[in-house]
């Protein structure tokens, strides 16, 4: 039920406003490919593994290939043209053949014309028509085993995060978490990795506060939770990062490992991580349409604003990104239900009536997107290291949560800031969780905010400014606004950041089946 | 107040020397688990002991809160700190210093380097907006600051610190798994040693994890601790300023 009386017409014209935000820069996402997508690409059309043998260490096969692709004949027509017409000139069987071959120098990468074009296409449309039927088949599988096993029994669902670095500690971590209480358990990536222009592979030990995210430790904990899903009775979903330098890539290495959220903002990166833009808007799209066809939940990083910005001045923000992000998924494919926007718990706990100002944030989010499962993020940014208030505050945000009606609640840590939480701080928070569901899970049913109260008039002020500040961006064009430091305060111009290297502006006689099939899916 | 040379921990009396604290032992829950906890709290010092709350996590570990008396004393004259060498200035104060001692604007460059992308720290003291009611560095008038925001480069916090001619440049540090913070900040130290030799700019690390008697083994001039807010540092900097002209002179 609607407790905020939004003006449907208000409402309207923000989500107009972030279509046309929006707009340019879809137009230029389409106009342009980048390495990570050809990768992720090449990565759907079955190559797997890396050349071991390089000084540089472990390099992806797909690295070389398109790297040596890119060298030789450029990726304005995509990656598979060239690749496929090398394979059957060279009458290798396997990309990695090709691969292998590729670094041993003995292929000459061309465009290919005539028959030899028809053949290329043929060819490269059957590979990557084969990893979409994997992606599928793990959709239907999903499924399947939700239908047998059955979602968490509440809302919000818990989610919890796990991070030790090494992949067989986390999947111990992560079966104990489920046991527990968590319905979703998320693996932190290394620090940096969002920074690698390759993804790692194999199973890894060695993480720097997380665990690497690669194809290989994807199997590993799905397989791990399919065993604990059985074991508590509820499926028990598997979160990870598509956000960085390999979005694209990672998407697909979770499509075909069966992963069910992903973290994958359209403008974290460049936000963020110094990613460049163009380049983040570019593999955002590619890898949104591959989590449309996976089935895939993404969660979005509107909690980051608030860690740099201040919460109550910057709320409109955190709603603008909401609208952006919900317009630039809805554009790739991804329906209402798989939009984990986020919002966070951060307003400075001695702002008086802090905790009013964030039931009116948390509700304007729900009520702005009725259908989407919300994400909310616990406090960090104040939590001080005193533990004892961090579980107070904590346990604001818990009741903050299932009186606005969130989907997905983060658990916080009183250790956050501190050190990477100890098993008893895990256990603690879970009990946080568990004593505001019980004691108040049901709590919205009797909470009705006064129609002129601060609640209500906070939010409409927020939606307010979150329009006027969307006005300002169609104005300027939403590159100019991030080049000026709208969103978290961070300024960040279009041609700067990491990775600008990696953005090729198509041909007209561009190629990628993956691309053709998923927007013809849509 | 008095100064007190000897001192123990106050409960809710003098002397009584009264802590609390929580662990998790590997072992299952019961009254041997229980017992355990009293062993070890009893080998920490506190004696007595109380366990006054065990329950199980699992069924391989257990966790305990504990308070107890503990026998150890400090001794305040063995008690070693950084203490503020410098006088606290007004940002006004810190204008005018700045003026008469330069007679330019002090430049000021940071960022978080490495992969650390916690902005937090170095934004609490360089954004206007500032932290614990001061305003941060970009207020001052006489300082110029370039903040690079987070996950800088050390090649491009050196190559930039030079094109802008930093006087001082401040990172930050709050991700610390395996010393990624110390490591972090003994690169940055080295590399500006290397570019730069004795022309280098001031170097100052923060982070909630630096203990400020580190500044010789990481190879800067000044480390700032938890809780610093943008005055100290901008106190700090003036006093830098000084004293690097007056050995100049």
């Amino acid at each position: 039920m609607a407790l905020l009386d939004l003006d449907p017409k208000v409402v309207a014209t923000a989500r107009k406003l972030a279509a046309r935000a929006a707009e340019p820069v879809v137009s230029i996402a389409k106009a342009h490919t980048t390495v990570a997508v050809e990768r992720a690409t090449l990565r759907l059309a079955g190559i797997t593994g890396a050349d071991s043998t390089h000084r540089a260490g472990d390099v992806p096969w797909v690295n070389r290939v398109i790297d040596t692709v890119r060298e030789q004949c450029g990726l304005e027509h995509g990656v598979v043209l060239p690749a496929f017409h090398a394979l059957k000139e060279h009458n290798l069987a396997t990309l990695t053949e090709l691969a292998e071959a590729t670094a041993a120098g003995q292929i000459q990468f061309k465009i290919p014309a005539g028959k030899d074009l028809t053949a290329a296409k043929k060819a490269a449309t059957s590979a990557v028509a084969k990893g979409l039927k994997t992606v599928d088949r793990n959709r239907a599988q999903r499924d399947k085993l939700i239908h047998k096993l059955g979602d968490p029994a509440q809302r919000p669902w818990i989610y919890l995060i796990v991070a030790t670095g090494d992949i067989d500690e986390d999947v111990v971590q992560a079966q104990n978490a489920a046991r527990a209480g968590a319905d979703i358990i998320a693996v932190i990536r290394s620090t940096g990795q969002s920074l690698l222009d390759y993804v790692p592979e194999g199973a890894t030990h060695h993480g720097f506060a997380g665990t690497y995210a690669t194809q290989e430790n994807f199997r590993i904990m799905r397989a791990a939770l399919d065993d604990v899903s059985k074991e508590v009775g509820r499926y028990v979903r598997l979160t990870n990062y598509a956000s960085g330098l390999c979005m694209p890539e990672i998407a697909v290495l979770a499509g075909l490992q069966r992963l069910d959220m992903m973290l994958n903002d359209s403008m974290y990166g460049i936000l963020f991580r110094d990613i460049n833009p163009i380049r983040t808007f570019v593999d955002q799209r590619f890898s949104r349409q591959v989590h449309a066809r996976a089935g895939i939940i993404i969660n979005t990083g509107e909690d980051n604003y608030l860690t740099t910005a201040d919460a109550v001045d910057a709320a409109h923000t955190v709603t603008v990104s909401q609208l952006l992000n919900e317009h630039f998924a809805h554009e790739a494919g991804l329906p209402d239900h798989l939009l984990g926007l986020g919002h966070a718990f951060e307003i400075n706990p001695k702002v008086p009536d802090s905790f009013r100002l964030e039931l009116a944030h948390a509700l304007l989010a729900r009520e702005l997107f009725p259908d989407a499962p919300l994400k909310w993020m616990p406090p960090t940014k104040h939590m001080t290291g005193d533990v004892f208030n961090g579980y107070l505050l904590d346990g604001f945000f818990n009741l903050a949560g299932v009186l606005t009606g969130q989907s997905i609640l983060l658990v916080g840590m009183m250790t956050e800031a501190v050190v990477t939480p100890f098993l008893s701080d895990r256990d603690l928070a879970l009990q946080n969780v568990r004593y505001v569901l019980n004691a108040a899970g049901s709590l919205a049913e009797d909470f009705r905010p006064a129609p002129d109260g601060l609640i209500v008039k906070r939010a409409h002020q927020v939606l307010g400014e979150a329009v006027d500040l969307l006005d300002r961006i169609v104005d300027d064009g939403l590159l100019n606004a991030i080049a000026d430091g709208t969103f978290g305060l961070m300024k960040r111009p279009a041609h700067l950041g990491k990775g600008a290297d990696g953005v090729v502006e198509k041909a007209e006689a561009y190629f990628n089946p993956a691309s053709e099939m998923l927007e013809a899916a849509q | 107040m008095t100064d007190k040379r000897y001192v123990r921990p106050y409960g809710d009396t003098t002397g009584d020397g009264m802590i609390q604290t929580s662990f998790t032992l590997p072992i299952p829950f019961g009254p041997k688990a229980d017992g355990a906890a009293q062993q070890l709290a009893n080998k920490m010092g506190m004696d007595p002991a109380m366990v006054v709350h065990s329950n199980p996590i699992g069924d391989d570990f257990t966790f305990f809160v504990v308070y107890g008396s503990v026998k150890h004393i400090v001794d305040m004259d063995d008690v070693k700190v950084v203490e503020r060498e410098y006088p606290l200035l007004s940002p006004s104060e810190v204008n005018t210093t700045l003026k008469k001692v330069l007679r330019r604007k002090l430049v000021v460059v940071g960022g978080c380097i490495g992969t650390d992308a916690h902005t937090v720290g170095i934004d609490a003291i360089l954004n206007i907006k500032g932290f614990a009611g001061e305003k941060g560095l970009e207020y001052y008038r006489e300082l110029k600051v370039v903040n690079l925001g987070a996950q800088v480069s050390v090649p491009e916090l050196v190559r930039r610190a030079r094109s802008e001619k930093a006087d001082a440049v401040l990172i930050s540090q709050v991700v610390t798994q395996r010393d990624a913070h110390i490591l972090n900040t003994q690169e940055m130290s080295a590399a500006f040693r290397e570019a730069m030799g004795d022309r280098r700019p001031l170097l100052v690390a923060g982070g909630p994890r630096f203990d400020p008697l580190m500044a010789g083994e990481l190879g800067v001039d000044r480390v700032f601790s938890r809780g610093t807010t943008p005055g100290e540092v901008a106190s700090y900097l003036v006093h830098a300023m000084q004293e690097k002209k007056g050995v100049a002179a």
